[in-house]
């Protein structure tokens, strides 16, 4: 095909004035590696976005016990506290494992990602058996509209986290069998942007759910 | 075992759904055993449904909504012909039967016509307009594509086994809740758009990621083909609007199936809070669809008027601000619920802000005929026909932005004539002006010229018919999804919608008979230059239909109208003497994975509406092991040696010396 | 049905703004629509004496009026619609002849519960009022959502069950108008028809007096058989034996109808409800 290294040869119709060549020079396609990054934050985007529905759902429903028991009366924060100390670790593990993969070292990503996914189990050990006494209690999600939001909301988290594991999974399994390759490299990538977006959302979840929660 | 399912499900007593399910399930299995017989299969399962090709994934996306508008306006064509009939009678349709096709018809026209229409045609020509080689993630897109068309499996699989949805395209608590509708007619509906959205949102990411990460050399923002702006205000809308959509309706899934109380009546529901999230996505789905037909115009107009766009910057201007403010007018959706004169008004006022950037898109395209060559081909007609039409649906757009006059139009005949105003006068006249221009370039042949023009002028004139004498009913105080009625004046305007519903079938049957003339005919159609129509952008400068690779040597673009620039250059300098040097090309390998994964999918959904728990668990676990299996793999792309790509790109080059020393000018 | 016609001061404004909404943009859609027409005939390509200006593709005049001319439409518009808003909230008391009326309106399965508090009666799908007199409407739903909608008196409003939503209208002409559900509410929806009847002041008390007298009674009872699924073609008439009736009902203290089901029911799941939860 032709090269097309000419000059339009009735410049600049639009009158851009220089406008279309905003800051420097646009020098072709990014490298994979950049555009999956980048594609896979848009993706942890929109899923914040689908965070954000159920976060407006929860404040529009927290009112809504009809007659059952509210946050206050549910919440115990010392057990939130523990949960959030095993998401923030597992995060800290997380970024070890990444510097590990950076410098190709097997042994310390292996056993940064298991320690990850220890703490990411106690998370959902906790979890479980928190819903588990809520629902003991007669407090499940269909005892009201508030508790629907709230098991909705932090349940779509932990499902979040179980799903991180069993992408961690996977990826202790490829690296062990197949080492750094460049795709799998993107891959770790894309696992570290999803289990710290996690803890961000888990944040919210922090704040909106449990500690507005329980005030409310 | 089977859950919910038994032989009861399946309407025999019905003989309509029965009798066309019966007649697609024949013709859909005569179809897949000519390919066997033929010896076909492999070739399909190679070149098609295996391919991470963004040009082939385009093209099947357009296919499915070709085949689902058949669907979809035959739904259309039934509900027509039972309001001209159910005057004072039950006309030949039951309602539940009648309120089955009202729901059908909405949600694959929007969900299963106009998104994979759009998408398909974003697919095909972005990345080529771009000047790449394929999108960002070739294996998610061949993913998102068969989960859709999942989507589309599943809803029709809804005509036979059990039912569909009675509860209207957008399924409003709490009628569409498990104790007013406990059939499984609304899990088919909430099933087949989640597993969909997920195609969708896929496609979505990949397409804003190929328009801002993927772009020739010297493609900056500003140099982009409107097309390639519009894709990615439209993309950008669905990665922030269909994540909406999918907890709406998970949460609706919950209620209905776990006994959450979201939208329930009973402890502390609130449906309110359901309009307000399903329009929050609802909203910026118009704009989703509306988008990428305006750039389709702006290329078409620019192209057949041989100048470039007026108002470029304006344009992408415009453009940016529509997907903007698209987010903040979903109320204008429920003015009439009582939510208080400060509301309805700022809302109101937001959604008549959105008419100002639309409107100067419409002079613009309106000032880049001005001073034009205007060749007045299937595309231009359709685009013309648009302005002309798609300014009397925003007329009647900003009309119910007026709370006090919708006050008296809302959910009336007058709002379905406005809808499908926009809609067909705006998403499918540009989706099938698309199909006109790009054809050719997707398979090396132009669509037939004079049945394209009669398949136009029949379907403008249907449209008329079929929905102006709507608007009047509106007037008439008629409100929609009625089954049946008793007030004379409305009948008459009722035949002629039918009528003109009549004339849009002339104009889908034309549509036909041009895709079967042209194939048939296709020698003598054949596009040898590659630019049939003396385009502006880069897609026509490559072969028709394109290589794997699209080009064997990525294009530096230094202004806006790349392949315009370089054929005033080929004129001026003869054409290019020089022999390129050509280098090997990485190209992605197809890759079942999408395939595979949509049938896990469709497993799974259908499980999930029927409750067949073990089967759900196949079904999850399939997809999983799918992309594990795909993860595994060593080798994801194939190099085109240096030599090959040489040799294509020669006879490229030496069909088009001949022709131009034939013509005399490119 | 017409709403061209109107009966009471809240349509004819509502249409007074339809129409001079439609005007103000005719006056811009008109000429856009023929400029469309001329400049495609006018330049088009077998044209010889239209001028060719392959690169013409700027005005910044051009381009400031095409921005211009929306935008100041826009601003007419939406000073018509902040006003319009604001004077035509559904929420905001009409002024009329005589007594306001108060009128508690029920969308049930397939029909209209009118309870008049003050007089101590309630009617099936037939709306009496006095012309003239204020219209004070509380509405709510026993069951799913549905729209009141008598297009002839203007502004519709949704009916929610556990909700209340509030409406004033007027009708300034006796006779008799037709009112709908505007909202799609299941198989019996397009039977949801009402009639309203506008009447002589000095007739109403008595229509008032004969329904007190004549009507069964109306309380929880009669009203839970009421909420069954049904198209009414009988207007029956109630003496209402309990006025606290319909904030029980938008309270939920009786809980929601049991709503519309399916009139015929060929595909029924095997299992049933009973396996969905």
């Amino acid at each position: 095909m032709v090269d097309a290294t000419i000059a339009y040869p009735h410049s600049d119709p639009h009158h851009l004035r220089g406008m279309e060549a905003l800051g420097i020079a646009h020098s072709g396609p990014a490298s994979k590696r950049i555009a999956t990054g980048y594609g896979f934050w848009i993706f942890i985007l929109s899923d914040m976005v689908m965070f954000s529905a159920f976060f407006a759902t929860y404040a529009v429903l927290l009112g809504q016990t009809a007659g059952g028991p509210s946050g206050r009366e549910l919440f115990d924060l010392r057990n939130v506290a523990i949960e959030t100390a095993f998401l923030l670790a597992s995060s800290f593990t997380c970024g070890l494992a990444s510097i590990a993969a950076d410098t190709r070292s097997t042994i310390w990503f292996q056993l940064g990602l298991a320690v990850t996914c220890v703490f990411g189990l106690g998370f959902l050990t906790i979890e479980g058996r928190e819903f588990a006494s809520l629902v003991a209690r007669g407090a499940g999600p269909t005892r009201s509209a508030f508790l629907s939001a709230f098991f909705t909301l932090v349940g779509c988290h932990g499902l979040h986290v179980s799903a991180g594991i069993l992408w961690l999974l996977t990826m202790m399994a490829q690296v062990f069998a197949k080492g750094f390759r460049p795709d799998i490299l993107r891959r770790i990538l894309c696992f570290a942007l999803f289990w710290h977006a996690l803890d961000i959302i888990w944040i919210a979840v922090f704040t909106v759910v449990y500690l507005i929660g329980s005030a409310a | 075992m089977l859950g919910k399912l038994g032989w009861s499900v399946i309407p025999f007593d019905q003989p309509i759904p029965l009798f066309v399910g019966a007649v697609v399930l024949v013709v859909i299995l005569g179809v897949i055993a000519w390919v066997i017989v033929a010896g076909h299969f492999p070739y399909l399962w190679r070149e098609w449904i295996t391919s991470v090709d963004h040009k082939r994934i385009g093209v099947m996306y357009t296919l499915l909504a070709m085949v689902m508008l058949l669907r979809g306006f035959s739904d259309a064509i039934m509900m027509r012909a039972q309001q001209a009939i159910a005057y004072h009678s039950n006309g030949y349709l039951p309602p539940e039967h009648f309120n089955q096709i009202f729901s059908a018809h909405g949600t694959i026209m929007i969900f299963f016509v106009g998104m994979p229409f759009v998408i398909g045609l974003m697919n095909l020509v972005v990345p080529l307009q771009l000047g790449v080689r394929d999108v960002a993630f070739p294996t998610l897109n061949s993913v998102g594509f068969w989960l859709t068309a999942t989507g589309a499996l599943l809803v029709n699989i809804s005509l036979v086994v059990g039912e569909f949805a009675r509860t209207g395209w957008l399924p409003y608590p709490p009628l569409s809740e498990l104790t007013y509708s406990p059939g499984v007619g609304v899990d088919y509906y909430l099933w087949s758009l989640e597993i969909s959205g997920v195609g969708t949102l896929v496609a979505g990411i990949n397409l804003v990621t190929t328009v801002l990460k993927l772009r020739t050399k010297g493609m900056t923002y500003l140099r982009m083909p409107m097309f390639c702006w519009t894709t990615l205000a439209s993309n950008l809308l669905i990665v922030a609007a269909f994540p909406i959509l999918t907890a709406t309706l998970a949460m609706l899934i919950l209620d209905r199936n776990f006994g959450f109380h979201f939208f329930t009546n009973e402890a502390g529901g609130n449906v309110m809070m359901f309009m307000n999230l399903i329009w929050a996505w609802g909203h910026p789905e118009v704009y989703i669809l509306v988008l990428p037909a305006f750039g389709i115009f702006s290329e078409v107009v620019s192209t057949f008027s041989c100048k470039p766009l007026f108002g470029y910057r304006s344009m992408v201007l415009a453009t940016m601000a529509i997907c903007l403010i698209s987010f903040m007018v979903w109320l204008h959706h429920f003015f009439t619920m009582g939510a208080g004169p400060d509301v309805n008004a700022i809302f109101g006022i937001a959604s008549m802000i959105i008419a100002v950037p639309t409107g100067v898109k419409i002079y613009n395209w309106l000032f880049t005929m001005y001073g034009g060559r205007i060749r007045f081909a299937t595309p231009m007609m359709w685009s013309i026909g648009f302005m002309v039409t798609f300014i009397i649906g925003g007329l009647t757009g900003v009309l119910v932005a007026v709370p006090p006059a919708d006050f008296l139009l809302h959910n009336s005949l007058f709002l379905v004539a406005h809808f499908h105003n926009v809609i067909i006068g705006g998403v499918l006249f540009g989706a099938f002006a698309g199909y006109n221009y790009w054809f050719p370039k997707a398979f090396g042949f132009r669509l037939h010229e004079g049945l394209g023009k009669a398949a136009f002028w029949f379907w403008l004139s249907g449209f008329y018919f079929a929905f102006m004498p709507l608007y009047a009913l509106g007037f008439l105080g008629m409100t929609r999804r009625m089954q049946h009625y008793d007030v004379a004046q409305w009948r008459p305007w009722l035949i002629a919608a039918a009528f003109g519903a009549i004339l849009i079938l002339i104009g889908i049957i034309f549509q036909v008979a041009q895709l079967v003339v042209s194939i048939r005919r296709r020698a003598e159609l054949r596009d040898r230059t590659g630019d049939p129509w003396d385009g502006r952008s880069l897609e026509w400068a490559t072969a028709s239909p394109p290589p794997a690779f699209n080009f064997a040597i990525s294009p530096n673009v230094t202004g806006v109208d790349a392949y315009w620039a370089i054929k005033a250059h080929a004129k001026q300098q003869d054409l290019e003497k020089r022999e390129p040097d050509y280098a090997d090309i990485e190209m992605p390998r197809n890759s079942p994975t999408g395939f595979v994964c949509a049938f896990f999918a469709t497993v799974m959904g259908f499980a999930l509406i029927w409750h067949i728990w073990w089967m759900v668990a196949v079904g999850g676990v399939g997809a999983f092991a799918t992309f594990v299996a795909f993860a595994w793999r060593d080798h994801d792309e194939y190099v085109i040696p240096a030599a090959e790509v040489a040799r294509i790109d020669r006879a490229i080059i030496a069909e088009r010396r001949a022709l131009l020393g034939l013509a005399g000018s490119p | 049905m017409n709403i061209f016609d109107p009966q009471g001061p809240i349509a004819a404004a509502d249409k007074t703004i339809l129409i001079d909404s439609i005007a103000i943009m005719l006056a811009i859609v008109l000429p856009t629509i023929v400029a469309i027409f001329a400049f495609a005939f006018w330049f088009r390509q077998s044209n010889p004496r239209a001028v060719y200006r392959p690169d013409w593709a700027y005005s910044g005049r051009i381009e400031l009026v095409v921005w211009s001319i929306p935008a100041l439409t826009i601003i007419l518009l939406g000073g018509v619609a902040w006003i319009g808003s604001h004077q035509l909230d559904p929420a905001t008391r009409v002024e009329g002849t005589g007594s306001p009326v108060r009128v508690q309106v029920v969308s049930l399965d397939w029909k209209w519960l009118f309870i008049y508090p003050d007089q101590r009666i309630a009617t099936i799908n037939a709306l009496t009022v006095p012309v003239g007199a204020p219209l004070t409407l509380e509405l709510t739903s026993a069951s799913v959502m549905n729209v009141f909608f008598v297009p002839q008196l203007g502004s519709m409003i949704y009916t929610m069950n556990g909700m209340i939503t509030p409406l004033n209208l007027r009708a300034d002409q006796e006779g008799n108008y037709q009112g709908l559900s505007a909202h799609f509410s299941g198989d019996g929806f397009p039977d949801m028809l009402f009639d309203v009847h506008v009447i002589s002041p000095l007739a109403f008390p008595d229509w008032v007096a004969n329904t007190a007298r004549s009507g069964q009674a109306l309380n929880r009872d009669s009203y839970n058989k009421l909420a069954q699924q049904s198209i009414e073609a009988t207007k029956t008439s109630y003496r209402l034996e309990d006025p606290e009736l319909f904030g029980k009902i938008a309270t939920r203290q009786i809980p929601p109808g049991p709503g519309p089901q399916l009139t015929t029911n060929p595909a029924k799941p095997a299992a049933g409800v009973g396996n969905a939860r």
